[in-house]
């Protein structure tokens, strides 16, 4: 069996690592460099990047930060943000991350996830859905950080990304995102139902039991951390760190 | 000097990062001409099977060279993930045959129920006899694996690591000067920098 795999993750502002509430709230974590090569030494399974100003700013993947990151990473590296074009995603690749994942993008462009699959093969394309619950308690995907609802349902899109050829889905509970208060377990196992491609269940994470909650009962592949790998504890300082999990061992 | 071949497939970038990290001289090459002068040769390899051997076959003189530095000056050539797979005979996943340098298939994963494919994430790659790329890996080391075929050798000997995903297949294979590896070593961590640090000093 293979080690469940536990996935920080980070959010580039600019220049600057942060972390969000809910995409909101910006608190400052520290420099991509230097929090990376913390995590290298604590031999992290994976890294994920997301640019959270990039599609709402309309720019392209900040390769200059990027190519810092993986000069330092001897782990796997995924990449999210503005990625609009073949050209944008293999300016990622080239500089040594394996995954990128779009979202936004791939409903402008969609022939994109298809070229990149194609290209790069299915392990390189991330589906990246963010879903917010609308006032009437439906689910829905949104996109620019959180910002335009796309008024498409999580489960229908995951399907139709799972088609076009994406290798594995990042699926994010926008309200749940920074709060410590767990999964949103239900989302989580609709999509794992529905596909069967990995999903990484994100948002929400704020101890060792909503971890082996999601992937035990939600069937999640994987786990990406934000808040827990970035703070001491809830409403506490920065301390960049890497919980101890074993699931599948 | 270890030349990474650049043969317009993957993800050339990590490997020459981590070689550089364990103080080898390294360089990302796709000219044949330049190609000629390497001591040791990496193949790496991100994609489908035939697409990477019709890049092989129709770079000009890139084939031709490569059969001399593996069959006639005989130098360490070591293939990755996608690359190791090429020197075997055939995959399920292409038409085209492989470069055959290994007495050895790649073929698709069992189906088998909770093995989801591709095979994705850190496993581990046991030792399974003395090699010089094995050196000081250390038993609990794990790797870091992405692909959706696996290598089974036809002559025990040549293989020197398996790992068990849905039944055990070969993770790294060895032939005099030609060697395999499965996972990415340049993604492992101190498990595949030490691996890597083998290789350079072969």
């Amino acid at each position: 069996m293979l080690r469940t795999r536990i996935i920080p993750t980070l959010l580039l502002r600019n220049e600057s690592l942060v972390k969000t509430v809910k995409f909101g709230k910006f608190t400052y974590v520290g420099d991509p460099a230097n929090t990376v090569r913390i995590f290298n030494e604590l031999e992290v399974d994976e890294l994920l990047f997301l640019d959270i100003l990039a599609s709402r700013k309309k720019h392209g993947p900040n390769l200059k930060v990027l190519r810092e990151v993986a000069d330092e990473c001897f782990m796997p590296l995924g990449y999210g943000g503005g990625i609009k074009t073949f050209e944008d995603a293999k300016a990622v690749f080239d500089i040594g991350f394996e995954k990128v994942a779009v979202n936004f993008s791939s409903f402008e462009n969609t022939t994109l996830i298809n070229d990149l699959s194609k290209h790069f093969g299915s392990q390189a394309v991330i589906a990246s859905i963010d879903v917010r619950t609308t006032l009437f308690g439906r689910k829905k995907v949104y996109t620019l950080g959180g910002k335009k609802n796309t008024r498409k349902d999580p489960i229908i899109w995951a399907k139709e990304a799972e088609e076009m050829g994406v290798g594995e889905i990042l699926l994010t509970s926008i309200e749940n995102e920074g709060t410590w208060n767990g999964f949103d377990y239900d989302l989580v196992k609709s999509v794992t139902d529905a596909v069967s491609i990995p999903v990484v269940a994100h948002g929400g994470a704020g101890n060792t039991e909503h971890i082996h909650k999601v992937v035990t009962n939600s069937n999640a592949s994987a786990v990406a951390l934000g808040s827990m790998v970035v703070f001491q504890k809830k409403g506490m300082g920065v301390l960049v760190n890497f919980p101890n999990i074993k699931i599948n061992e | 000097m270890i030349h990474i071949i650049d043969y317009g497939m993957g993800n050339l970038g990590s490997m020459r990062n981590m070689f550089k990290r364990i103080g080898a001289n390294v360089t990302v090459e796709s000219n044949p001409a330049e190609l000629a002068h390497a001591r040791k040769l990496v193949l790496p390899g991100v994609g489908s099977f035939d697409a990477a051997m019709g890049r092989i076959n129709e770079s000009f003189g890139l084939r031709d060279l490569l059969e001399h530095k593996a069959n006639v000056e005989k130098i360490p050539i070591l293939g990755v993930c996608l690359g190791m797979q090429l020197l075997t005979n055939s995959s399920e996943e292409g038409e085209l045959p492989g470069l055959g340098w290994m007495a050895a298939k790649t073929l698709r994963f069992p189906k088998k129920d909770g093995f989801k494919v591709p095979h994705m994430g850190w496993n581990v790659a046991s030792p399974v006899r003395k090699s010089p790329l094995t050196l000081e890996v250390g038993k609990e080391a794990r790797y870091y694996f992405v692909h959706s075929f696996c290598v089974h050798v036809e002559i025990p000997e040549q293989s020197i690591m398996k790992t068990n995903y849905a039944g055990v297949f070969d993770s790294a294979i060895a032939r005099d000067n030609i060697y395999g590896v499965q996972f990415h070593p340049e993604k492992s961590h101190r498990f595949g920098m030490q691996f890597l640090k083998n290789f350079s000093n072969l």
